[in-house]
């Protein structure tokens, strides 16, 4: 059997018996009547309600980090007792590492202009 | 003189729903031909119908004007289907069902006499309907776009919002999906 020609065929067929634009009595009229019960959406409301859901989301994320940051510190192994005290010390470390950059990289108080005044 | 599509649709923009009405008695027809090519159902067609319209009118304000709107509407109306295909995508994948009486009657005057077999015939309708649902949503939209209504690979990328080499890739895996079909087909009865 010549499938190629089977697949035109077919084609052909779906081309030569096109479907039905039939429209069902009185379609208009319920289209209108659901627009009329259904109102548009505010874009506010919507933007509202995406933010309140992005706040619950964002909350369960803090919640999660802060509960496995308590049991990461609570936890420290009996043979390594400053493990807890080194990861809140490096937290530390590394939210500050901004300032503590700054504070040393900070230029000394021109003298020079001090005694000019 | 009637109003034109454009001054009814800055109508329904100000706030007069009622000049929505004229717009969805005059592209019912299309939208609901185009839903049929992707739903046998007639409840599904008019649920897709429905909620091309209801998108329409929330969205009409995105509609710019600058291409008539029963080109934006059948964008959408394609979209809306290919979002109904995907969504039923799971009640497709089921088990071939035995071929009726006129696709098994046509698909025999094909075999022994191909020119007989001709193409107004239902069971070459009911055959390439079969056919169409077994493929992918995405494959059949190709199919029904490129093969059946004859559009062009850069009016599809339009449509569908795939770009031009994404329809020419999944034309050519649909084509081959499509053959591997009918293969099964003919295979499970002439083999």
């Amino acid at each position: 059997m010549n499938l190629n020609q089977l697949n035109q065929k077919l084609i052909a067929a779906a081309r030569h018996q096109p479907p039905s634009d039939r429209v069902p009595y009185a379609f208009e009229k319920r289209i209108m009547a659901h627009l009329a019960t259904c109102p548009v959406p505010d874009l506010l409301t919507l933007w509202g309600q995406a933010l309140s859901r992005a706040a619950f989301s964002y909350a369960a994320v803090m919640l999660l980090i802060g509960a496995s940051a308590f049991y990461l510190t609570s936890e420290t192994p009996a043979g390594n007792p400053a493990t807890g005290s080194e990861l809140s010390q490096d937290l530390q470390d590394t939210l500050l590492a901004a300032v503590d950059l700054a504070d040393q990289t900070e230029p000394l108080e021109p003298t020079e202009q001090i005694e000019e005044l | 003189m009637a109003p034109s599509d454009a001054e009814r649709i800055a109508a329904v923009l100000k706030g007069d729903a009622a000049s929505f009405e004229p717009l969805i008695t005059k592209y019912s027809p299309r939208v609901f031909a185009t839903a049929r090519r992707y739903a046998r159902r007639e409840s599904e067609v008019e649920d897709i119908v429905q909620e091309v319209w209801l998108k329409s009118y929330q969205k009409l304000s995105s509609f710019r004007g600058e291409a008539p709107f029963e080109h934006w509407l059948m964008r959408l109306a394609v979209r809306t289907c290919y979002d109904f295909l995907r969504g039923h995508q799971r009640n497709r994948e089921t088990a071939f069902t035995e071929l009726t009486a006129p696709e098994t009657e046509w698909l025999d005057r094909f075999v022994t006499a191909p020119s007989s077999a001709t193409e107004d015939a239902a069971g070459a309708k009911l055959l390439i309907d079969r056919i169409l649902e077994k493929l992918s949503p995405a494959n059949r939209l190709i199919i029904t776009l490129l093969e059946i209504e004859d559009r062009s690979v850069k009016e599809i990328a339009q449509i569908t919002g795939w770009s031009i080499p994404l329809v020419k890739v999944r034309a050519f895996r649909a084509r081959a999906e499509m053959r591997k079909q009918l293969a099964k087909i003919t295979k499970d009865k002439y083999l």
